[in-house]
């Protein structure tokens, strides 16, 4: 089995705030995070498929078909936006990195189950360079 | 108890993107501009994970040392700064990454103590990298 992985990066904005908390406890939680006007960051998707190169060209995927299914699913919906505000799955959970590599798995899965070959294995997202989530479609 | 030992190297290779059961037109199509017929190059960094016990007298799960001149002698010498499509592994073969990845893993897995080997990953750019762990 060989895994490919592509990565690229969003820029997104967001906040952690629990409505049924009160805002002590909001801020005891999250921190400077629970700060209402928001802040944001410099994200990294990272998306490994495992499958089989094909033995005619070599390749797993074609990652030009990859990138276009990351951009398409995950990057049109969460770059340059506020994940509270704008991005549906986020209206009620929490944008959490954790939550995020949650939601990618789900955009992407779709797309890269119909197109055959390659299974998706993991989805990782940076929140910096020092934090990351990863999701491996595990229940 | 199982330790896992990770060594980076890095490679300069040229290859191209071609196979001769497809068309020039679906060449191109495949593979873009790597298909380019004058070829294109890349730093390779190829990360060599080593597993197994930690040796009692040396602290160890590998020898750094040796480790190093394995992959020296069977990889490094072999690809680096050179052109990945005249190699005989790659006659047959079209050098993409994957291919590239489980070649070398095959390579090393031949030469190293049995079962040591665990995994290669090969790091084509910063936006891409491909593992590979069998055969």
């Amino acid at each position: 089995m060989i895994y490919l992985t592509r990565r690229t990066t969003f820029s997104a904005s967001h906040y952690y705030w629990n409505p049924a908390w009160s805002e002590q406890q909001n801020a005891q939680v999250f921190g400077r995070c629970a700060n209402r006007n928001g802040h944001g960051h410099n994200y990294t998707l990272e998306v490994t498929l495992a499958g089989e190169p094909d033995p005619v060209t070599g390749f797993v995927v074609n990652l030009t078909w990859l990138k276009d299914v990351m951009e398409r699913e995950v990057l049109a919906a969460w770059d340059h936006r506020h994940l509270n505000l704008e991005a549906p799955e986020f209206a009620a959970a929490m944008p959490t990195t954790e939550n995020m590599a949650i939601a990618a798995w789900k955009r992407l899965e779709p797309a890269i189950t119909a197109a055959g070959g390659a299974q998706l294995s993991r989805v990782r997202v940076y929140e910096t360079p020092e934090i990351f989530a990863e999701f491996r479609g595990e229940a | 108890m199982r330790a896992y030992f990770d060594r980076r190297y890095t490679i300069s290779a040229s290859h191209r993107l071609h196979t001769d059961a497809l068309s020039a037109d679906e060449n191109r199509a495949t593979y873009g501009k790597c298909n380019n017929p004058h070829g294109h190059g890349h730093n390779y960094v190829l990360e060599v994970l080593v597993a197994g016990a930690v040796d009692a007298e040396t602290g160890m799960v590998v020898n750094m040392a040796a480790l190093d001149d394995v992959v020296r002698r069977c990889v490094v010498d072999r690809f680096d700064h050179a052109n990945l499509n005249l190699d005989p592994l790659f006659v047959n073969r079209v050098p993409t990454t994957e291919n590239l990845c489980r070649v070398v893993f095959t390579l090393l897995k031949d030469a190293l103590p049995a079962g040591k080997l665990e995994r290669v990953r090969v790091e084509e750019t910063e936006n891409n990298f491909f593992e590979c762990d069998s055969e």
